[in-house]
């Protein structure tokens, strides 16, 4: 067996053996029921509540939040990565507020951005968005960074124009950092979204997760967990396959 | 003494008026918080056709010397000519620059790598694939067409970078180190194929190399540098005739061109190092 | 001579862009509060004379202390269970290529949602403040000390042996200084995330803490609180940040 496959194989093992045993505790009485679903009834739960169609217009309405949210903050990360890049004087400037975005709870300013956009999905997307902007906007000034300056004058020396070096050179030279950029903006958009409907909205995933807990009903509270934990994963995953193909044959060691 | 030697190049004589590519009194600082004075003043005349070569001590300002032939950067003082048209702010067409760093796109294999730049410029397909497939059989990278960059070795990545520019078929050449990366029997051998695709397309060439035995065995002229900032100590005719091969090694004139070359560079490297001849 | 001229001239104009941003976020404040009005914010003015007059009552910096306590702890926590396991994995190669993505994977899930089931386990109180505070934290500093072990060039521990140092002199004069800079970021990343998952920690787990205040505020609809809270708590991460980033590019610019 390979070294790689060797890798795989224990990753899953533990993956599956946590689950089993989380499972084996549970069946057994070790931890309390009432506290914490065994895994296979929290996805018979998920199931049945997916199924049930009961949190369709939930799963909507917060897959459509984060997607909008998604969208917007990788073009205008992108452009102010770029900006930046260009302005290294406002850039220095920046720094320590972009250092410690990940510090403020965006979604505080909820009351705000509700007086803003009205009671609509709109605040939310603003809040994943100010999130994951920053995070795309940090990666792209990486990726930039990193752009190795000959090959600039490459670019320069094959005399193309600032669209053709843009395209032909700076972006798949920084391909690395800006897919690092779309992983996070996609986790952080999720991650404060599914946190502000958990706090402070009426309606979604996060919503849903927290007026289960409320109504203590651990069952659909514990199928929606779960339902938010594969799909965090299965999009992480997907974006990371997706590198791992971009950049298969050409990761320098 | 050093001055008088360094203004033989703009003696009358020497600068032809149909000079192919030309520097006139070309200085270049980097500006900044405490800026360095890295070249010249340069004068400098290459007739169409020569063959130039540039030994000098590390860190002397030769690579700068070619980014500020080639139009990537600005000199801070003096004027730059190719072809008879000074030459500002962009790469002017004709010149084609090998780096020395490692330029090779990482995302494109070998062959896509050097036909990068026949594609932008439109050239039509079987001709860019006549080129590529010349070149790449030339540079023995027959059995890597299809790899890409991390897959090579630092010298094929950079016979990559010598492919990419000669496809091009620059009339004025500049080459930075091309063989740094490369051992001493495939140097000379690729030292006889470059000597042979000069006379085969007439072109300028400058080089810059830290080998001695290099410069002189390839070279019309030489031109040894100071320490920095670069001036011209020395400007040298070999004086041999257009067809030439590695086997010039065994001249009688060779091991003189070299004692000389190294009597400048011995003491202008100390210097650069800090240290003062014995 | 000319670089120590220079550079007291560069920190001035650097001050003075800063100065510019602040006072453009504060435009943009001011403009904000007169759009959305005194129902959803107040404005910079109000809420700075607010923020000041609140530092004299013993009720807000009771709650600046649990905040504090629980953060402290929290950062405390996770450093130390972050930088064991990163070296750890990182030494032990096999294990970091199992876990890494696994860590990775559980980075990016929305810990909000197993809020309920932290709280199932730690009731209400300091332990589940510092429990989220440090399931936020202890992640990243765990990925960034794993990827400075195993960015270590080997060359370094061989010119290590070559040079005949002990496993101590080794540790002390080629590991260490190799890898602390790229620890220290981890952990200044670590000390925002913990500071976040202590801050909403407190909006449901206490009753008492900095996110306790801005969420009553929120429920309350008192925006003179709430906006005053965030104030400080936005001002005092930034500054703490600011320290930490100098200190990180010192360390950097040091090896
Ligand atoms: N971008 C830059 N900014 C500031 N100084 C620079 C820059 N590039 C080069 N220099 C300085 O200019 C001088 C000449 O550099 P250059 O790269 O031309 O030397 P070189 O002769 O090519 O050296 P080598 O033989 O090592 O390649 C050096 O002292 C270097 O420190
Ligand atoms: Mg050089």
């Amino acid at each position: 067996m390979s070294r790689g496959r060797a890798v795989l194989a224990s990753r899953v093992g533990l993956i599956v053996g946590s689950i089993a045993l989380l499972e084996i505790l549970c069946r057994t009485g070790v931890i309390n029921p009432l506290t914490l679903l065994a895994p296979s009834q929290m996805a018979v739960a998920m199931v049945d509540l997916l199924a049930s169609g009961k949190v369709t217009p939930d799963i909507e309405r917060t897959f459509s939040t984060v997607a909008i949210a998604f969208a917007l903050s990788v073009v205008v990360g992108t452009a102010a990565g770029a900006v930046l890049h260009a302005m290294p004087r406002l850039r220095r400037a920046l720094d320590p507020l972009l250092a410690s975005y990940y510090a403020v709870p965006f979604f505080v300013f909820y009351p705000v951005l509700v007086a803003f956009f009205g009671l609509n999905e709109m605040p939310l997307v603003a809040i994943g968005f100010a999130a994951a902007m920053v995070a795309m906007a940090i990666s792209t000034l990486n990726g930039l960074d990193r752009v190795p300056p000959v090959l600039i004058k490459v670019a320069r020396m094959h005399r193309l124009g600032r669209l053709r070096t843009l395209f032909l050179v700076v972006v798949p030279a920084a391909a690395a950092s800006l897919m690092t950029g779309m992983k996070l903006a996609l986790a952080y958009a999720f991650i404060s979204i599914i946190a502000g409907e958990f706090i402070l909205s009426g309606r979604g995933l996060g919503y849903q997760i927290a007026y289960a807990y409320n109504s203590f009903d651990n069952k659909t509270m514990y199928g929606l967990m779960l339902f938010v934990l594969l799909v965090a994963t299965a999009m992480n995953s997907l974006l990371h396959m997706w590198e791992q193909r971009l950049l298969r044959r050409r990761a320098r060691a | 003494m050093a001055d008088a030697l360094a203004g033989a190049a703009a003696l009358p004589g020497a600068a032809a008026p149909a000079a192919h590519a030309s520097l006139r009194g070309v200085t270049r600082v980097y500006p900044g918080a405490a800026p360095v004075h890295a070249l010249g003043p340069i004068d400098l005349d290459l007739a169409r056709g020569e063959f130039f070569s540039v030994v000098g001590p590390s860190g002397c300002g030769k690579s700068t010397l070619i980014d500020v032939q080639a139009g990537l950067a600005a000199p801070s003082a003096g004027e730059v000519m190719f072809e008879g048209k000074p030459v500002a702010g962009k790469v002017p067409d004709g010149i084609g620059v090998v780096f020395q760093e490692d330029a090779s796109f990482p995302w494109l294999t070998v062959t896509d790598n050097i036909a990068f730049g026949l594609r932008r410029a439109g050239v039509d397909p079987a001709e860019v694939r006549r080129r590529v497939e010349y070149a790449i059989g030339f540079m023995g990278l027959r059995d890597f067409a299809r790899a890409y960059p991390v897959q090579l070795s630092g010298g094929m990545r950079q016979r990559v970078c010598i492919a990419r520019t000669l496809v091009l078929q620059p009339r004025l050449i500049l080459l930075d180190e091309p063989f740094g990366a490369l051992d001493q029997q495939t140097r000379l051998l690729m030292g006889d194929e470059l000597l042979r695709l000069w006379r085969e397309t007439r072109a300028t060439v400058l080089l810059i190399t830290h080998a001695l035995d290099e410069a002189a065995m390839l070279s019309d002229r030489v031109g040894a540098m100071s320490a920095r900032p670069g001036r011209f100590v020395d400007l040298l005719k070999t004086g041999w005739p257009r067809e030439r091969d590695s086997s010039l090694v065994a001249e009688a004139g060779f091991g003189a061109i070299t004692a000389r070359l190294w009597s400048h560079l011995r003491a202008e490297s100390l210097k650069a190092m800090g240290g003062a001849p014995p | 001579m000319s670089a120590t001229l220079v550079r007291p001239a560069r920190r001035r104009s650097l001050a003075l862009d800063q100065l510019l941003i602040v006072l453009a976020l504060l435009v943009c404040w001011q403009g904000a509060y007169a759009y959305a009005g005194s129902s959803a914010i107040t404005s910079p003015f109000a809420t700075v004379a607010y923020a000041i007059s609140m530092l004299e009552q013993g009720w807000f910096w009771s709650n600046v202390g649990a905040t504090a306590l629980a953060f402290v702890s929290s950062l405390a926590i996770a450093s130390l269970l972050g930088v064991l396991a990163g070296l750890g994995l990182g030494l032990w190669r096999f294990a970091g290529d199992v876990t890494e993505p696994v860590l990775a994977a559980l980075y990016t899930i929305p810990k909000v949602t197993l809020y309920p089931l932290i709280l199932l386990l730690f009731g209400l109180g300091l332990s589940a403040k510092v429990a989220f505070g440090v399931i936020h934290g202890v992640i990243p500093v765990t990925l960034f000390t794993l990827a400075a072990v195993k960015g270590l060039p080997p060359v370094l521990l061989r010119s290590a042996r070559a040079m005949r140092l002990s496993p101590r002199q080794t540790l002390l004069h080629v590991l260490a200084p190799a890898v602390l800079p790229e620890i220290f970021t981890g952990l200044r990343v670590g000390f925002s995330l913990t500071l976040l998952g202590v801050l909403i920690g407190e909006m449901f787990a206490s009753q008492k803490g900095m996110g306790f205040l801005i969420l009553n505020g929120i429920n309350l609809h008192n925006v003179k609180l709430t906006t005053a809270v965030v104030l400080i708590v936005v001002v005092t991460a930034i500054l703490a940040n600011a320290g930490l980033l100098a200190a990180d590019k010192r360390l950097r610019r040091q090896r």
